[in-house]
């Protein structure tokens, strides 16, 4: 042994008689996944976690240029796109990234749902998936107004307005969120605070939570199979190979959308513009601000969106809920309910979403 | 009790009766109940008159054409007070018993002006009107009569972006403007002016119309020594700088209109380089020769113009590719739009003629077109860098998943 080596060996015997790092790469070298025909569905959660990552360490670096108030918050916006080396890159991969994580988000809550995925004992595991898809939603919808440029500025009015429509809680809830009864620098500093500070808490709590549970209980197997019919493939490094090239793949996708569709910065919001026509707000939000548009003035003497957005709120909780009531589920039981239940969201969002990119200025 | 109780009832119930019985009287008008069941030309002005501004106001018919409208009988409705129809030279006459009188007006609107008589007679239109022309025009002629609008209503006849067309509703009709030898191609020259592009695409009421050059009430057209006055309203640093110009003596001597000899009146065209020597509406040659020291100092600014024109354009359209491929340009714009204002500058600065002061915009705006061109260059050599790097990133993400993909395939096979 060299003297090289020796030392090396020393440095190693440090680290592990203190951090016994060798018990977790022995548990990582035992841990296996499920290998079936419907595996690929599995990547899904492994790719929101590494857009996470990418969200995390992209927001970092912006946070060193970026200024949250309403006379520096665009300024700043276009030093870093026009005057920070790789400024472009570092927010065009920010705000690509967001949106493809919502999506990927999207796509990991409806294969977990139509595979039944929530079965027991993985109840928890899909509440706190749930309650990461509200975050990432919540992250996406405060993310959207920190530019502070016109489109961004009255889709957030749009937003928030869709917000003060909730029944009872609705005008209090707006009011906090804007910090006053319009979009405002109060409102600038509180969308900074809940994207930089109390989501990322949130997520990491509840994102800490679902990883937990996922090394726990495993990776579930879709309903039919039978655990000792399914092959199993050690975690490290097969999975983790698949997986990784999933995440090339995706990383060079980002890079040639962030060349060649660079995130826009946008002329500056003015608060005293009129609203310009066709505002919308993100993507991911247009399937319910398309519901409340083409829902009727009056339903049974009740105010059409509120009671829509009553509806909503009913339907996101029994969503979240859905490991508690599918009593077939539960026993491992096929229900047709469940998936026609997951079919018909899927065609509803996606048919809402078509409708307002496709006839933006349809109304009711 | 009970019939302290019934006597209440009834007196309340006879005073609720007795109230709207002579609020119904008070509110009564035959004039209007009569009219609106009749048709045509005799049911208009009742049909209309809700919208009048005077109706608004509480005014009714009687209030101008006399009369007694709480009666129901026709001939007691037109009693002793009823004047009928106004013949076209008692109108005048009769707006201003009300409009000339500040005592009553004050009643309904405190600083509303109460010359417009008294202009209107100074007015080409009020001269002819006490000469006894009945073709002269008179207030309804441009205000309208029974559904008058306020001034500031765009639906007003006199609303700016509709004042061009009450005008030329006389202004443009030959046979009505031939006993004056007047033109009427006022309103289609206008049409094409900056003036009612302002107005009319970009929505800028301040934009000029018909009454801010000729005035309203006292419309007269604008003399040769007027004319430079009625433009300097708006354009008092072009009116500056043309007063103490060689140009001011001359034109003076020779009873020349300042502004309108070179710009035009109601056809008056986006100003460009082309107006000046040798360009396309050469203006100079109006007055100087072509071989003349001051015709080639024009000749040669025109030149620089032309150049400065065309970089400016061209450096605009650079940038617009090249923000449309996502570089920020916002500095670039900014430089671009203070050699803008640079050039723009040194244009107006042609009212005075002082060619040294035009000379040191001209560079001004041209040191500022070599920044934006840098910056230009720049951007774009940004959009090669990214491309370049986009690629050899691409190509080792691709080929390092490649190599991943492979791994997976061998393990699967081994296994």
């Amino acid at each position: 042994m060299t003297s090289g080596e020796k030392g090396k060996n020393k440095f190693l015997v440090y680290f592990e008689d203190r951090f016994k790092w060798s018990k977790i790469a022995e548990l990582a070298r035992k841990k296996t996944v499920p290998r079936h025909s419907l595996s690929y569905w599995q990547y899904f959660g492994g790719l929101c976690l590494f857009l996470f990552i990418i969200q995390v360490i992209t927001g970092g670096l912006l946070l060193l240029h970026y200024v949250p108030s309403i006379d520096r918050a665009h300024e700043s916006i276009q030093f870093i796109m026009g005057q920070v080396r790789f400024g472009w890159l570092i927010r065009s991969v920010h705000s690509w990234s967001a949106n493809i994580l919502i999506g990927a988000i999207f796509v990991h809550m409806f294969s977990t749902f139509l595979l039944r995925a929530y079965r027991p004992p993985r109840e928890i595991t899909w509440v706190t998936g749930s309650f990461l898809l509200f975050i990432f939603l919540a992250f996406g919808f405060s993310g959207y107004l920190l530019p502070w440029n016109e489109l961004s500025f009255f889709a957030t009015r749009v937003g928030t307005d869709l917000l003060g429509q909730i029944p009872l809680i609705g005008g209090s809830l707006k009011t906090f969120v804007l910090g006053g009864r319009e979009i405002s620098g109060a409102t600038l500093s509180r969308f900074y605070w809940f994207h930089v500070a109390l989501l990322p808490l949130a997520a990491l709590f509840f994102l800490g939570i679902h990883l937990y549970l996922i090394q726990i209980h495993g990776i579930s197997l879709p309903l039919g199979l039978k655990q000792e019919r399914v092959k199993e493939v050690p975690f490290f490094p097969d999975f983790f190979l698949s997986e990784s090239v999933l995440w090339l793949t995706v990383l060079a996708i980002i890079g040639l959308l962030c060349v060649f569709f660079p995130w826009e910065t946008g002329e500056k919001a003015d608060p005293f513009s009129p609203t310009p026509a066709g505002i919308r707000p993100e993507w991911y939000f247009t399937f319910l601000f398309t519901t409340l548009k083409l829902v009727p003035g009056h339903i049974l003497g009740i105010e059409g969106e509120k009671l829509a957005l009553l509806f909503i709120l009913v339907a996101c909780l029994f969503w979240t809920l859905v490991p508690y009531w599918d009593k077939k589920g539960q026993k491992g039981q096929k229900s047709p309910l469940i998936t026609v239940i997951g079919l018909a969201v899927i065609i509803y969002i996606l048919v809402f979403t078509l409708i307002t990119y496709l006839y933006p200025g349809y109304k009711k | 009790m009970k019939e302290l109780f019934k006597k209440i009832i009834f007196l309340l119930s006879l005073s609720i009766f007795m109230a709207n019985f002579l609020h119904s009287q008070s509110a009564r008008n035959s004039c209007l109940s009569c009219h609106l069941e009749l048709e045509g030309s005799l049911a208009a002005p009742a049909q209309s008159f809700s919208r009048d501004i005077h109706a608004q106001f509480g005014l009714s018919c009687a209030s101008c054409h006399g009369g007694n409208p709480l009666k129901e009988e026709i001939e007691e409705a037109k009693d002793r007070s009823f004047k009928g129809r106004f013949s076209r030279q008692a109108i005048p006459e009769l707006c201003a018993s009300c409009h000339a009188d500040a005592n009553y007006m004050r009643n309904y609107n405190p600083s509303i002006r109460v010359d417009q008589f008294e202009l209107y007679l100074t007015s080409r239109h009020g001269q002819a009107y006490k000469k006894g022309d009945l073709k002269a025009a008179i207030c309804t002629d441009c205000h309208g009569v029974h559904q008058i609008q306020r001034a500031n209503m765009p639906q007003s006849s006199i609303f700016p972006w509709n004042l061009a067309a009450t005008c030329s509703r006389c202004h443009s009709d030959p046979d009505l403007m031939k006993p004056y030898g007047l033109a009427t191609s006022q309103e289609e020259d206008y049409r094409v002016s900056v003036h009612a592009q302002a107005l009319y695409e970009k929505k800028d009421l301040s934009a000029p119309t018909c009454n801010d050059c000729h005035g309203n009430h006292g419309a007269l057209p604008p003399g040769v020594s007027s004319i430079a006055n009625v433009c300097r309203q708006c354009h008092p640093s072009q009116a500056e700088l043309f007063t103490l110009s060689p140009h001011k003596k001359a034109f003076d001597e020779a009873r020349i209109s300042e502004c309108e000899i070179c710009h035009g009146n109601h056809r008056i065209t986006s100003p460009s380089a082309e107006m000046l020597a040798g360009g396309k509406q050469d203006l100079c040659l109006q007055c100087h020769a072509s071989d003349s020291t001051p015709y080639q100092k024009a000749f040669k600014l025109r030149e620089k113009f032309n150049s400065l024109q065309s970089h400016i354009e061209s450096l605009s359209s650079r940038l617009n590719q090249v923000a449309k491929k996502g570089v920020e340009t916002s500095e670039a714009r900014y430089e671009l739009q203070q050699a803008h204002s640079f050039f723009l500058e040194a244009r107006n600065l042609i009212h005075g003629l002082s060619f040294s002061e035009i000379e040191e915009k001209i560079k001004a705006s041209g040191d500022k077109l070599n920044l934006v061109d840098n910056l230009v260059l720049a951007a774009e050599k940004e959009i090669r860098y990214r491309k370049t790097g986009l690629v050899i990133a691409t190509t080792f993400l691709f080929l390092l998943a490649l190599a991943l993909l492979l791994k997976v395939r061998e393990r699967r096979n081994r296994v």
